[in-house]
């Protein structure tokens, strides 16, 4: 599926200091009920956001109207468990195109990418400064550079260079998907299947 | 050629490598697909608005399994939803030609039971499902692992991913397990030693005499939950139990085919002196049976222990803290004796024939706990008619508890199997997650043996009392 490319983004956080949010979290299993890729923001972090009788928890972050922008940043080992790419769907059908964290889970990671939002790891004490700069003012902003591969945080002038691999850094910044890749080289996998005994 | 010593994993790896990708991922091949209803309906509408085909329907396997009911599977699915995406996974595998089996199909199971069950699973092959839970494939020394939907839909349509080769580590576990110790406490001690992201990046191979002696059903348990400490995946070489598990299966080579298999899959293991970039030893003698306080598969302990303190441990005290509160319990409490609500035996952690034997041999003579709701839930059609013609059925029946339909049922309550809030559940799945087994439900992962004490007793209870 196409994204929306990604280059420059300057933008408020939201922020959720919990370490180990995992994919039950972020999108319990019985909202993956769906056949299409539509409407899986509203129940983001369903559990942590809504009470039972679907009232708002008033203590979650999502609830509070001082907290907003393109990019969560999510305490250490983000995304661990299923390999629901739904996960990440809600994460980008809610409006974020980053989510910043000093450890992912691989799979979540990689699904991540693949629908065009960018998980910057950062190191454990730049994580905290972000976390401490919104929490002195929420109306903080983050830029996060792809080009130069640079996380900064407007409050302080503070900034860390982030990883990414030279292709997907490639395919974000141009909105070009692995599909495309492997349909382009699909005679080499073909003969390559070919030879391939099992 | 070089001559230098190389493991299993680099051995499947690289002969899976269709390109290398400078700065980026090796284009790599994959053997076998699984596909199930929840992950797949968006890759097959990614097919069809890109206008493209499926590139070798024969290497994709259609089960229906994580949203399905576990009671009266021949009536027509209640929840409209579900019933939707069950259809979907029939009309998109009729479409484009890949073997399907659906509820009411006698193969029909969880996805990592059905795989090796009908030998579908076989050494030396790379396997992947949009589940992460794949990974228990790994016990036939194959390269298997999670996707997300996107890669699904890759696979679809160019049998490849785009993946990036993980590090290597090796977890050797040796010496002689002590009793009721299965393999399900060797791998939830194993991860409550390297924590729920200690293999975040890395691939396992598991070695050591524990893992030789295990049945293909324990090896199974092990691989399926390298994901909880973070690997991708996890694999054991391949020697005679596999060899003897695979011979005879439905989909196994046979005839020359077998003796050319079996020739290859004998050279599938790491060589003496293969690197590995990090290495953990653990002696079978300190594994007592184990069970879960907390909310990650990482917070274990050996049963007769007390809950941790915060300060033992490492990580945030926050989070700890928010965990156990969710749990209802707190630092330094005893396991032994809490009231249990809810037991569930199942899943593609231990949802097979072994797991039922180990259940019943507790069961047997005793009585189900009043209070206590039990789920019994077969991994397959194939495991559920073993439980009957094993008399298994009788044991549990006699016991007072029903035997339900095959499925992934309350291992993450998508369907009506749900542990309701603030309930306490002794289960043999892979995850304890807050809600996972619905919403405000408290998980606490145990062997079959400790699900077994636990639902005659109504509480937690050392099995080593009752064997």
């Amino acid at each position: 599926m196409a994204y929306d490319k990604f280059t420059l983004l300057t933008s408020t956080a939201v922020p959720l200091p919990i370490e180990n949010v995992d994919t039950d979290q972020i999108i319990p299993a019985r909202f993956l009920k769906a056949t299409e890729r539509k409407g899986f923001g509203d129940n983001l972090f369903r559990d942590w956001r809504y009470n039972n009788d679907d009232t708002p928890k008033k203590d979650f972050v999502l609830n509070n109207p001082i907290y907003s922008g393109k990019i969560l940043v999510g305490g250490k080992n983000f995304g661990s468990g299923s390999s629901r790419e739904h996960a990440a769907w809600a994460i980008y059908d809610y409006g974020f195109r980053c989510v910043v964290s000093s450890f992912f889970a691989d799979i979540f990671k990689g699904n991540a990418i693949n629908i065009g939002i960018l998980p910057v790891q950062v190191s454990e004490a730049f994580l905290d400064q972000i976390f401490k700069a919104i929490e002195v003012d929420p109306a903080t902003s983050i830029t996060i550079d792809l080009n130069a591969q640079t996380i900064k945080l407007e409050a302080t002038g503070a900034t860390e260079s982030f990883a990414i691999n030279g292709y997907k850094k490639h395919n974000l910044i141009n909105g070009f998907d692995d599909i495309d890749y492997l349909q382009a080289m699909k005679s080499d996998i073909k003969a390559f299947a070919s030879l391939h005994s099992i | 050629m070089s001559n230098k010593p190389s493991t299993l994993f680099d051995k499947v790896w690289d002969a899976h490598v269709v390109r290398k990708i400078e700065d980026g991922p090796d284009v790599f091949f994959i053997d076998r697909h699984f596909i199930h209803e929840v992950t797949s309906p968006v890759a097959f509408l990614g097919l069809e608005s890109r206008g493209i085909d499926v590139m070798f329907p024969e290497c994709t396997f259609a089960t229906a399994d994580h949203n399905t009911p576990t009671i009266n599977q021949h009536l027509p699915v209640a929840d409209p939803l579900s019933a939707n995406q069950l259809q979907a996974l029939e009309r998109n595998s009729a479409k484009y030609g890949i073997s399907h089996w659906g509820l009411g199909d006698p193969k029909n199971g969880i996805v990592h039971v059905v795989g090796p069950e009908n030998g579908i699973t076989l050494p030396g092959m790379t396997i992947v499902c949009g589940d992460s839970h794949t990974s228990t494939h790994g016990a036939f020394g194959a390269i298997a692992f999670g996707i997300g939907t996107s890669e699904v839909e890759m696979v679809l349509s160019s049998q490849c991913i785009m993946q990036p080769k993980p590090k290597k580590m090796r977890i050797n576990v040796n010496g002689n397990l002590g009793k009721a110790v299965t393999p399900k406490d060797v791998t939830l001690y194993i991860i409550s030693q390297l924590t729920t992201a200690g293999a975040t990046g890395y691939f396992v191979e598991y070695a050591g005499d524990v893992f030789e002696n295990m049945s293909m059903e324990g090896r199974m348990t092990v691989c399926n939950m390298s994901i909880e400490m973070g690997a991708r995946g996890g694999m054991i070489a391949p020697d005679e139990t596999t060899f003897n598990y695979i011979n005879g299966r439905e989909k196994a080579p046979k005839g020359e085919a077998w003796d050319k298999a079996l020739a290859y899959w004998k050279t599938l293991k790491t060589d003496a002196g293969a690197d590995f970039d990090k290495e953990y030893h653990f002696d079978a003698a300190d594994i007592e049976p184990m069970i879960t306080y907390g909310t990650n598969p990482g917070m274990g302990m050996g049963i007769s222990k007390h809950i941790p303190k915060a300060t033992d441990l490492e990580g945030g005290v926050a989070t700890y803290a928010k965990s156990l509160k969710y749990m209802g319990f707190e630092e330094d409490q005893l396991m032994i004796g809490k009231k249990v609500d809810y037991v569930f035996i199942g899943s593609c952690t231990n949802g097979r024939i072994e797991d039922f034997r180990a259940f019943a041999s507790i069961v047997k003579g005793r009585k189900k706990a009043d209070h206590i709701t039990a789920w019994i839930v077969p991994g397959s059609h194939i495991v559920e008619a073993q439980i009957k013609e094993e008399g298994i059925l009788d044991i549990l029946t006699e016991a007072g508890f029903q035997l339900r339909q095959p499925g992934c049922s309350a291992c993450l309550a998508m369907n009506d199997d749900k542990i309701p809030a603030g309930k306490y559940a002794v289960s043999t799945s892979n995850r304890n997650f807050e809600g996972r087994q619905g919403p405000g439900s408290r998980t606490l992962l145990a062997s079959p043996y400790v699900a077994a004490a636990a639902a005659v007793t109504g509480m937690v209870t050392d099995p080593r009392e009752l064997l």
